[in-house]
């Protein structure tokens, strides 16, 4: 059961997707996309489609988000010229800045912008899902912010492995409600929150925080993302004076990769790589690359690529970073890599982890493990395209990511780290 | 008689005889998969319809008894494949078996090989939770082509407008959701049920079961004057897991 496209057709879906009119009145991306919802959530979601039409491109909608997103979010982030990194691969390498966003990562330009539209649609109350807790916290900071009672729901197991984000979203006056079905992880996360939305779809607003999910949310969190890379385009022209001839991002879901790639999809001669979580290796559910590894499918409302066995039952992944740990991914990095536009790959928990330290050394900067996967893709990539100019997405900080951190590599910051030259002690 | 057709007769042969229509369900192969068929004849004794539930992993509109019930299931090694050669082998049950399924297991089934399959097993129609009319297309032509059900789901949250629409489009019955929910949930059913279940049943021209919340004999009886049957998920589940008769539990529901 795999999705087939001929190069026609897949020249045809890219001129169509340039042309801006993907997804299709159906939702669709091509053949993937779509709204599978149960009957009870259909009349919120036809209310949430109207109210992205009304207010997403509305000037006045816009301008306040712009300057929300400037003012409270500390927006444009950004761009920094890798020299540790660019020596040490030998090419000219760009660090898009998200983790200087608030709260520290992209997460809260697509929190902000969803919980503004909330407000504007009448919610009462804002129903989030968490994984590693970036998104948790930043829909926590943005309803905060925007004057909206919010319930994060949370995997038990990411609990324990994101504390600090959790203490962080009860500072910000958010329920958090841990998750103790499924999985335990953000796909139950997920579940759970779409039970809670089932339960209330008039008073509250389900505020989703990847590019996944039934129709309109891939379109509505690209949207919200897109501003990574029209910023990052611009910066890296005025900075370079051309385009790069790489860009970089990590692939979970896919919202800050789906963010960072749009505003160059057209762009033919720059390469765009999306860096899956290759785990602990290829087995299934030791890893979650899921357009590495997997077929077509149904889960959370959409069609699109799926981790599962030949009996549709979605398998258990494993990432090391809690933000790429899912099975699914966003229908429209389903279309690109069926297309052929962007390439996909991988990078395992032992590659991230050596990037991440690598990045810390060599730039002062601790990257999110989520990152630190582009990191290790963009230096393969690199290494083998020797002087070329490679842009990385650095989606978010690495803070979140202490007690994972201090349990792999331990207390000793040069442990296990070849890229650093330990003092002499 | 057509497969679809069976489903909408066994709902009307129940009221011609003074009675609710009673559509229990079961998780498929839980607690017990070796006693699937042992229970699924009971329950077909005193039911009406029987509703069979495919599990699933992710399973987003169900409360936390269908949801134990599935990944118990799935780990005993339940799937779509195992549940149609069991019903193959067991003949006829005497009333019409409904699968209720996510889409992703029929999918990766084929929907064709899948129609097929249901011919030889019993199997009369589906409820899929996760697949609304819109996208409904490819799976509901499969099974016109076999005379099988597509039983659509209305919510008290449904449109007048849409409402018609998804009661014409329904086969076997119309699935009325009773509370703004999942299922096993509240234990008193909202004021305003009656009302809408009447609502519904001047819409459709094929029988309406009420389902979601539905517990106790009081509840069965109050509901029957407005709906055409009742489905009983999470409180029949219960009662398995406790190791309780189902027959017991659902003959004293009417």
């Amino acid at each position: 059961m795999q999705v087939e496209l001929s190069a026609a057709e897949g020249r045809a879906l890219l001129t169509r997707l340039l042309g801006g009119k993907l997804p299709d009145a159906h939702g669709r991306f091509g053949p993937f996309g779509g709204c599978y919802a149960p009957e009870a959530l259909m009349p919120a979601l036809a209310r949430l489609e109207a109210g992205v039409k009304q207010y997403l491109h509305d000037p006045k909608f816009v301008a306040e988000l712009g300057k929300e997103l400037e003012q409270w979010a500390g927006r444009p982030t950004p761009l920094t010229p890798a020299r540790g990194l660019s020596k040490r691969w030998g090419a000219e390498v760009y660090l898009k800045r998200e983790d200087l966003a608030h709260t520290g990562a992209h997460k809260i330009n697509n929190a902000l912008g969803q919980a503004m539209l909330a407000k504007r649609l009448g919610a009462e109350r804002v129903i989030a899902e968490t994984g590693a807790g970036q998104h948790g916290v930043a829909t926590a900071a943005a309803c905060a912010r925007v004057g909206i009672p919010c319930i994060v729901y949370m995997g038990a197991i990411d609990i324990v492995r994101q504390a600090p984000n959790v203490d962080r979203m009860a500072q910000l006056g958010a329920e958090v409600v841990p998750v103790e079905s499924g999985n335990r992880t953000l796909r139950a996360a997920i579940d759970e929150a779409f039970r809670d939305w089932v339960g209330d779809p008039e008073g509250s607003y389900y505020l989703l925080g990847s590019a996944v999910g039934p129709h309109p949310y891939p379109y509505l969190v690209r949207e919200l993302q897109r501003v990574i890379g029209k910023e990052a385009r611009r910066q890296i022209t005025e900075v370079t004076g051309g385009l790069p001839d790489a860009v970089v991002a990590c692939v979970g879901g896919g919202s800050n990769a789906i963010g960072l790639f749009h505003p160059f999809l057209g762009d033919e001669k720059v390469r765009l790589i999306g860096v899956e979580a290759g785990g602990r290796g290829p087995g299934l559910g030791d890893h979650s690359a899921t357009l590495t590894n997997g077929t077509p499918g149904v889960l959370h409302g959409c069609y699109s690529m799926l981790l599962h066995d030949a009996d549709g039952q979605v398998q258990e992944t494993h990432s090391i970073s809690a933000g790429l740990d899912y099975p699914g991914v966003g229908p429209e990095h389903a279309l690109l890599d069926a297309i052929g536009r962007v390439s996909y790959t991988t990078a395992t928990d032992d590659e991230a982890l050596d990037a991440l330290q690598e990045c810390c050394v060599a730039e002062g900067l601790l990257p999110a493990l989520e990152s630190a996967h582009a990191l290790a893709g963009a230096r393969r990539w690199a290494q083998k395209n020797p002087g070329t100019r490679v842009l990385i997405g650095l989606s978010g900080r690495g803070d979140k990511d202490m007690p994972t951190l201090t349990k792999v590599i331990g207390r000793d910051p040069y442990a296990g780290n070849p890229h650093s030259e330990a003092p002499a002690r | 008689m057509k497969p679809h057709a069976r489903i909408s007769a066994a709902l009307r042969d129940a009221n011609a005889a003074g009675k609710t229509g009673l559509v229990p369900y079961i998780t498929a192969g839980y607690p017990d998969k070796d006693l699937f068929i042992d229970t699924l004849r009971k329950i077909a004794a005193v039911a009406d319809c029987v509703e069979v539930g495919v599990p699933f992993s992710d399973p987003m509109a169900d409360g936390v008894t269908i949801q134990r019930a599935s990944q118990q299931a799935i780990a005993s090694g339940v799937s779509l494949r195992w549940i149609l050669q069991q019903l193959e082998a067991a003949g006829d049950l005497g009333v019409p078996i409904i699968l209720m399924s996510y889409l992703n297991p029929l999918l990766v089934f084929g929907y064709e090989q899948l129609a097929d399959a249901c011919l030889h097993s019993g199997v009369c129609g589906f409820i899929v939770p996760d697949l609304p009319l819109e996208e409904g297309d490819d799976f509901r032509a499969a099974l016109d082509g076999c005379d099988l059900a597509l039983i659509q789901l209305v919510t008290p949250a449904t449109p007048p407008e849409r409402m018609k629409i998804l009661c014409a489009a329904s086969k076997g019955f119309v699935y009325a959701v009773t509370i703004r929910g999942i299922t096993g949930g509240a234990k008193a059913l909202p004021a305003e049920v009656p009302a809408y279940l009447d609502g519904v049943r001047a819409i459709a021209e094929i029988p309406v079961c009420a389902g979601f919340g539905i517990r106790s004999a009081e509840q069965v009886a109050s509901l029957g004057r407005h709906a055409d049957g009742v489905i009983v998920g999470s409180a029949l589940v219960e009662q398995l897991e406790a190791g309780n008769d189902p027959t017991d539990f659902l003959t004293a529901l009417r």
